[in-house]
Order: structure tokens, then sequence, then C-alpha cells
């Protein structure tokens, strides 16, 4: 960006500037406090001993002989578990350590505490498990029909979503079956922290997360203590897209650390962070649409069915999103939408980026294509005919009334005129220079699509934020619990401030569970809406009582007082105080903040069970070569609906990182499971986009129509730039090939048929 | 090792790493024995660049080099860029052009993208790329990651750039 101002100081920040982010210098300088860089004199260090089978018995657990080795401080297993033995964020299912039973490759069955990362691993080959392998259950679409593999039963949530008319048949109706892989997060920051024993029985633990509190919450009930006898503080987080909305290693670092009463420290490797986290789900999904001879879409009707893995993680929450949004942002008058998430032996599964609103695009966009080919219309042509505003109904039934800028988002980026140059370099080639692309057999595509979801929770849960301001000598100090985890929070909590207080200095305290009450999660694109609306509502409290005060001791009207660059002035100019001089005595407001209310679904799926959207369209550029196989991402476009713009540059990364994601999901991103197994649990085979993978993210439009009901009618704009992203690139492998690629990450072998030698 | 220490030079300062395990990496030894957290750990099986430090000059992965084999060699790692505490550069160029999110590939590309500008002040765009392609980051998708290698590069050839 050309426009990002530097030689600015850094006061002057306000909303909608490119504000720098507050925590860049020490990430810059390598000083920055990751989880995996916390250290303390007396620690010890953790690791986790996991199941090898996705299914099995456990006949015979035996820690002697690794009790024994010298540095071993103490190995701990099921039977210690202080409290409940399950957690969960919305239904307790998952065990702390596996009892019984195993049910997914990778599940914790013993920790150990010692020395050295070494004795742990000794440690941990030396606990002799006795194993009676079990027939996984790995076909999602036997579950509902076979035999229980956990006591609540195969089924995490099934929706039958009805709308409108359900018989009436469309003249033009296309059907076609999809499918995607699973996809990990793959944050670079693995599973860290340490917990440290408090000496009134209770843990500090210093952890990366997305939700400090929840967190709270499940440890609290594990550990069989109060709540406020577990004070959880946010260390410094390497990235995140969902995975880490879950437990990982927190109870069992706390465990270890009040069984040793010594400090102690886990990091996940990545081999370990695989199988220690939940990932995208992976989704098959029917579709057939029906429309009339116009384009107009008549009913959807859809059938999804979401693998959840071996435990509910947030699967219920995934599978509304899935059946809410399956039929994308169109007016769609009647639905029958079946939404189904099951219980298999697979590796659990629950957030990422997106929330499976990125499943379901990827089939009603490739179905939308094959509606414009039936009718002989223009693919852009049948999705502006079709395309949601203010005022349409949502398949729940819910009219939208705030903002929905569909037809815009689609016409910007269809229109758009990329800059980007040509590039004859072989690099530049499918498979880079180290393959043997021909240019003379490269075929290129191009396609658009378009997607949305949610923001925030839904479904009537009580969303809120919270936040403390305490303005002190024209300093203010923010303290909210929101896990900043690279989004850029840090950034507009100084922005959102300076713009209230009129004060140079915003420091931001640590995210904790002692000092605040919950931000809620940073997930859902929320909190942007959530924790920027406490920022704000805590400012204009004090900005209020700063006002008072001065209206009190001066005699002055509160309608005659301005706030302007660190000073109160009266508008006739009679008056000025410097900001710090009328807060040397110290204000303070600590607030809670909701968003509009939401209600559950009824039995037809069918309510207001949302608050608001946000919409992004992508055009994608490809070329393959169609013998190898081979694809190359050529050029993105984008345009995206914000509501209000507030960091021009943070946003910017948001849109180009999310995209990259779903480039990924595309073309190259699937965790790849065989009998329940993880085949490709590290980066060497789990491949995500490199730079010379990602293409251009041009940005074609960043629309501002601000949101009603929204804190500076800013929408969230985390996830929309994941959703459409995979849709549009593999429309345009289709329109390279002519393949109908009904599957993403769209493989070689999709494009090159390979005969079968006998 | 059957000494009881060996010394890295690192950032131009001798260090004396006691009583280590021989099989301990660069990465571990400079993390959590001589107290250099800046290189990451995220893979640690040499694919994600993470813990890019410079030997001599070469860039390479410290994950995957013994600590003893970096005996007796200039070892650079990311608190070497700003030695004076003055950003570097590039470091600065990160913060302007919005190349930082979560922060845990910073390090190791600065380490990257220093060495390359060292040795090329005017790489072209799929340079970058290829240069960079062995630094993973999630968060970015490269984008102001790119625009900051040309922010240095160009005020290193004493440009300044719109």
């Amino acid at each position: 960006m050309s426009d990002v101002k530097t030689e600015t100081p850094i006061s002057s920040f306000r909303i909608g500037d490119s504000a720098p982010r507050p925590d860049g210098i020490p990430k810059v300088k390598g000083t920055f406090a990751f989880s995996s860089d916390l250290w303390h004199e007396k620690m010890l260090w953790g690791g986790t001993l996991r199941s090898p089978y996705p299914a099995a018995r456990i006949n015979k657990l035996d820690i002697t002989e690794a009790l024994l080795i010298d540095g071993v401080h103490t190995v701990l297993t099921h039977d210690d578990v202080p409290g409940e033995a399950v957690y969960g964020l919305e239904h307790a299912d998952q065990p702390v350590m596996a009892a019984e039973v195993v049910r997914y490759e990778g599940e914790p069955v013993a920790i150990v505490a010692a020395d050295h990362p070494e004795i742990v691993r000794r440690a941990l080959a030396a606990i002799n498990v006795e194993y009676e392998e079990m027939v996984p259950l790995t076909d999602p679409e036997i579950a509902e029909s076979v035999g229980h593999i956990h006591p609540d039963g195969n089924v995490f949530r099934k929706i039958n979503l009805r709308h409108g008319d359900q018989e009436i048949q469309g003249d033009i109706q296309v059907e076609g079956v999809y499918e995607v892989g699973m996809q990990d997060q793959a944050f670079l920051g693995p599973e860290s922290g340490l917990a440290v024993p408090g000496e009134d029985g209770g843990v500090d633990l210093y952890v990366s997360t997305q939700w400090l509190h929840a967190d709270r919450r499940q440890v609290a009930s594990c550990l069989g203590i109060k709540e406020e006898d577990v004070r959880i503080t946010l260390a410094g987080v390497g990235g995140a897209f969902g995975a880490r909305e879950d437990l990982s290693l927190h109870v069992h670092l706390c465990m270890l650390a009040m069984r040793t009463n010594r400090p102690v420290k886990m990091i996940y490797s990545r081999e370990e962070s695989f199988h220690g986290h939940v990932h995208r789900h992976p989704a098959k999904m029917w579709y057939r649409h029906h429309a009339d001879r116009e384009g107009n879409l008549v009913r959807v009707e859809a059938r999804v069915l979401l693998d959840g893995g071996a435990y509910a993680s947030s699967s219920g929450a995934v599978i509304a999103n899935a059946a809410c949004f399956a039929g994308g942002p169109y007016r769609i008058p009647n639905a029958n939408i079946e939404g189904i998430v099951v219980r298999t032996n697979n590796p659990p599964c629950g957030a990422m980026r997106g929330f499976g609103a990125v499943q379901t695009c990827m089939g009603h966009e490739a179905q939308m294509d094959k509606l414009a080919v039936a009718l002989n219309a223009d693919p852009v042509e049948i999705r502006l005919k079709n395309a949601l505003k203010t005022g349409d109904q949502l398949l729940t039934g819910q009219i939208i009334t705030g903002t929905a800028p569909v037809a815009e988002v689609i016409r910007t980026c269809a229109e758009h005129v990329p800059s980007s140059q040509e590039s004859s370099d072989l690099m530049s080639l499918p498979g880079g220079a180290g393959r043997t692309a021909d240019p003379e057999h490269i075929s290129r595509g191009e396609a658009i699509a378009v997607g949305f979801k949610n923001l925030m929770f839904s479904e009537g849960f009580d969303d809120f934020s919270s936040a403390v301001c305490h303005l002190e000598d024209g300093v203010a100090t923010i303290t909210c619990a929101c896990a900043e985890v690279g989004q850029g929070f840090v950034t507009l909590a100084q922005q959102i401030t300076r713009e209230i207080l009129g004060v140079e200095e915003v420091i931001l305290a640590p995210a904790a569970t002692e000092t605040v009450g919950s931000a809620g999660s940073t997930s859902a694109s929320r909190q942007t809406w959530m924790s920027g609306g406490a920022v704000q509502k805590a400012c204009e409290e004090v900005r209020l009582k700063l006002l008072q005060r001065i209206t009190e001791e001066h005699e002055i009207s509160i309608d005659d007082l301005v706030l302007v660059e660190g000073q109160v002035l009266s508008l006739n100019g009679d008056f000025s105080i410097s900001i710090d001089a009328a807060s040397e005595n110290p204000l303070e407001a600590r607030v809670e903040y909701r968003h509009a209310p939401t209600f559950p679904l009824d039995e037809n799926g069918q309510g207001d069970a949302h608050v608001s959207f946000a919409f992004a369209a992508h055009r994608a550029v490809v070329d393959v070569d169609p013998e190898l196989g081979l694809v190359k991402v050529v050029e993105l476009v984008t345009s995206q609906d914000v509501g209000r713009l507030l960091n021009p540059v943070q946003a910017i990364g948001q849109l180009e990182g999310g995209a990259a994601q779903g480039v990924g999901l595309a073309v190259m991103e699937e965790v790849l499971v065989a009998e329940g197994n993880i085949r490709n649990a590290s980066f060497t085979d789990y491949l995500i986009p490199t730079a010379l993978d990602m293409p251009p993210v041009e940005i074609a439009a960043i629309i501002e129509h601000p949101e009603p009901g929204a804190p500076f009618g800013a929408k969230g704009i985390g996830e929309p730039p994941s959703i459409s992203s995979t849709a549009a690139v593999v429309a345009a492998i289709r329109e390279a090939t002519n393949l109908e690629l009904p599957r993403v990450p769209v493989r070689l072998t999709d494009i090159v048929s390979v005969e079968e030698s006998s | 090792m059957s000494n009881d220490f060996y010394t890295l030079n690192v950032n131009g300062k001798d260090h004396q790493v006691a009583d280590s395990w021989v099989g301990e990496s660069l990465l571990w030894v400079l993390r959590e024995r001589l107290g250099f957290p800046g290189a990451k750990n995220a893979c640690e099986e040499g694919e994600c660049g993470s813990c890019s430090v410079r030997i001599g000059e070469e860039v390479v992965c410290s994950c995957l080099v013994l600590a003893g084999s970096a005996i007796e060699q200039d070892i650079t790692t990311i608190e070497g860029l700003s030695a004076e505490g003055e950003l570097s550069d590039v470091q600065q160029a990160f913060i302007d052009a919005g190349a930082v999110q979560c922060g845990f590939c910073t390090p190791g590309l600065l380490v990257t993208i220093d060495d390359l500008l060292e040795k090329n002040k005017n790489p072209d765009d799929l340079t970058v790329r290829e240069a960079i392609s062995g630094n993973l980051c999630r968060c970015t998708g490269y984008g102001r990651i790119l625009e900051a290698v040309q922010m240095a590069a160009a005020s290193r050839r004493g440009e300044k750039r719109e």
C-alpha cells in the first residue's frame, strides 16, 4: 500500500487511520513473549502420551517404569483428574485423559513432568499401555445407524430447516454432490503454556488461547476448584484461526503444576499440534437447486453432512451455520436443508475461520455455476439477479435489517480490471521451475464466487464483552480480556480510546481473568464489534464522568465542552483545561457490552437467530497444465462488505491472509485421514501456501455502508475472506479444465486421470 | 558433551554453553540456554523457516543445526538485527507496511530478508517470493510482507518510495 502513513506520530492514529500495531516493535525485534517463550527458573517440562489408535480399549496402563526414571517428577493419568473427567465448549464429552477407551488417534492417555524435554520423551516411552484395538467408525455416512461409540451417542446435532413451500418445483433443476476435505488451521505458534501453582491452592496459567474465561470455566471444573482460583493470563499467541477455542494442554499443565508444586511448561511439537487441536469439519453435501426460466431461484434442497470426529467441540454451532447459510447470499423463497454433524473415530473437528460457511459456499457456488450453464446465462448475472439485499428473508425466515450489499460486492469484483502484469518467467508456471509444465499446454480459467456468514454468536447465546477504562493524569488504561491472536484488536483498542477521549497515551493492560470479565471468544468475526463496543462504551462513560466533573467544578454546560488533542475546551473558547490536569484524580468505568438479542432456531430451523451478516466476493484466475495436473493460482480479486473501515492496512492484511487460507483449501491443504489415522501431521506433508503459491490479492472494493447497531458502523472482517476464495479458485479450475471437480482440495489426480495398471 | 562447556559466538559476542546434551539443536540452545528466544519453533523440521538464523553468510534453519557444529562461526539472530536498539530498515518496513500480524514468522522472515537485501538491493517480485518461500506465514498471505521488502529495498537504494 502506498498510502501507509509512517511520518505521523502514533498519538494521532484514530478510527479510520492505518495505526501501527502497539506490539509491532517487540515482534520485529524478536522480544515479544509468545507462549512458547515463557520461562521460569524452577520450571519443569511437561509432555503428553497419546493413543496411537483411533479406537481401542485400554486394558492396562502402567506408569511404574516411567516414574523410576531419574528426573521424572510425576506421571498422571485419568485416575488423577481431581474434578470433572470431561470438558467441552458447548457440551462436556471429551475426557481430560482417556479412561477405558480411546476414541481418536492422538487422544491423551497420560502426562509427565520432568527436568528436561528429553527426559519427558523417555518417560512417555516407558509408560506401558496395553490397548485392545477396536474397529474404528470412520465413515460419517453410517455413524447415525451404527452402535454408539460414546455414551452421548453418535449424532451431535441434526437440523431440519424447512422454509416456505416444500414441494414446489422449478422449471430448471441442477443437482450436485460436493466434498470438502479436512483443513488444519496451521497456526505457526504451537500450543504451549506455563502453569504456576499458587500458594492458596489455586493455579496461574499463562497460555495462548482465544477465550480466557471459557478456558477458566472448563479448567476449574476439571480441577475441581473454584473458578476464581484458576487465574488465566493470555500469553503471546502465534495465530489461532479457531484452533485455540477449545482446551488443549490447559488442564494437563495445571494438574502437573499442582501435583509437583513446581511451574510446568509444555510445548506441542508440530506433529502433536496436528493431533492436539480440532480441525475444520470435512463435509459431504448434496444440493438440488430449482429456478424458473428467467433464472430466479425457486427452491433449494440440500443435505449437509459434517464429520465431527470423536468429540463435540463446537460442532453444534458449526452445523447451524452450515444449514442457515447453505443457500448462499441469495433470495431463496423456499428451502429444505438437512444439516447433520456426527461423531466418528476421526480427529475431532470444531472451529476454523468461516465456521460452516466455507464448506457450504463451495457447494452453493458450484450450484450457481451449474444453474448459469443450464440457463445459458452469465454466472455473474445469475448471481446479481438473486442477490440478497436489506429487507430480504434468509432461509431461517429472518429478515435482514442491516446492510447487505451483495450485488455491490459481486459487481465491483466482477468489473475490476487487474493491474498485475503477465509473467513469462518459468517460475510462474504451474508447478514452478522445478516441474515441466509446458507453456503451450497451459489452460487458463477465471471464475467468481460470493459468500457470507453471521457475525458474532447466534441462537440466543448471551454474547457479551467486558472492558475497563481508567483515565489518570491524561493516560488511559484499557483492560479487556479479548485475546489478541494477531488480528489487531490491540491496535483498534488504542484507536477507539484516542478517538473518544482525545488522549495521546493508551496503555493496554494484559488480558487476564483476574482483572476483568469475559470478552467472549476471538472468533466469529466478533471482537471488533463486541470488545470494540465494550472499549467504546467504557471510554464514553469515562468521557462523560470527566465532562461532568468539569461542569460541576467550573459551572459550564456539558454541551459546551469538547475534547480535542489532550484538551477539554469550551466551544466559545473561554475555557480550557488539559485532560492531564482534569484527570489528576482518576476516573474509571467498568462495562459490559451486548449485541442485540438473538433467538433459538425452532424445530423447522426458523427464527431470528443471527445479529448481522458480512459478505465478500472473490474472482480467481488460474493456470492449469491439464497433462500434469498442476495448478497455479495466478490472481485473486476481492470485494468485501466491511460496514466501516477502521484501519485500512490491518483490513488489507485480513483480506489477503484470509484469502490465502482459502487458496490453501482449494488446491493443497488437507489433513489426510486413513482409517482414523492422520497421515500427514507435519509441515513437510501438510502443505500451506508459500509466497510462491500465493497470488497477489487485488482489492476491487472495500464497501463501506455503516451497519446499524455496530460500534462505529463496522462489521467484523476476519472470516469472509476465507469463505468465497476457495469456491472461486475451484470454479476457475473447472473453467480451465472442463472437469466437474466436486471436491476440494483439487488434487493432481482429480485433473489427470491416472490409468489403473492391472 | 565431554567438555564442561563450549562457546558459541552469537551476534558478535561469545557465549558459553554449559552442561548441555550433545543432541541439542542450535535452536534449542539459543532459546533455552542462551536467552535468545527470538528464533521460533513452529515445525522443528526445517519446513517453516521461523527458526532462521544466519551462520556466517548463510541463512539456515537453526532447528536442523546441531549447536555443537556452530562453534567458531558467526551466528546472527533476530536479536542481532537491532543490536543498538534502533530498528533496522527491514524491521521498520515490516511495521510500516503492516507485515506483522501474530508475529511468529516475523523473526525468521526478517533474518531471511535482511540477508537477501545484503546480497541483492533490487530484487524483483519473483526473486523475493523465491527467497522467502522457505518461510511460512499463516496470517498475512504475504502481500504486506512483499510490500515491506520493496520498501526496505528502496530505502537501501536511497530512494523514497511513495
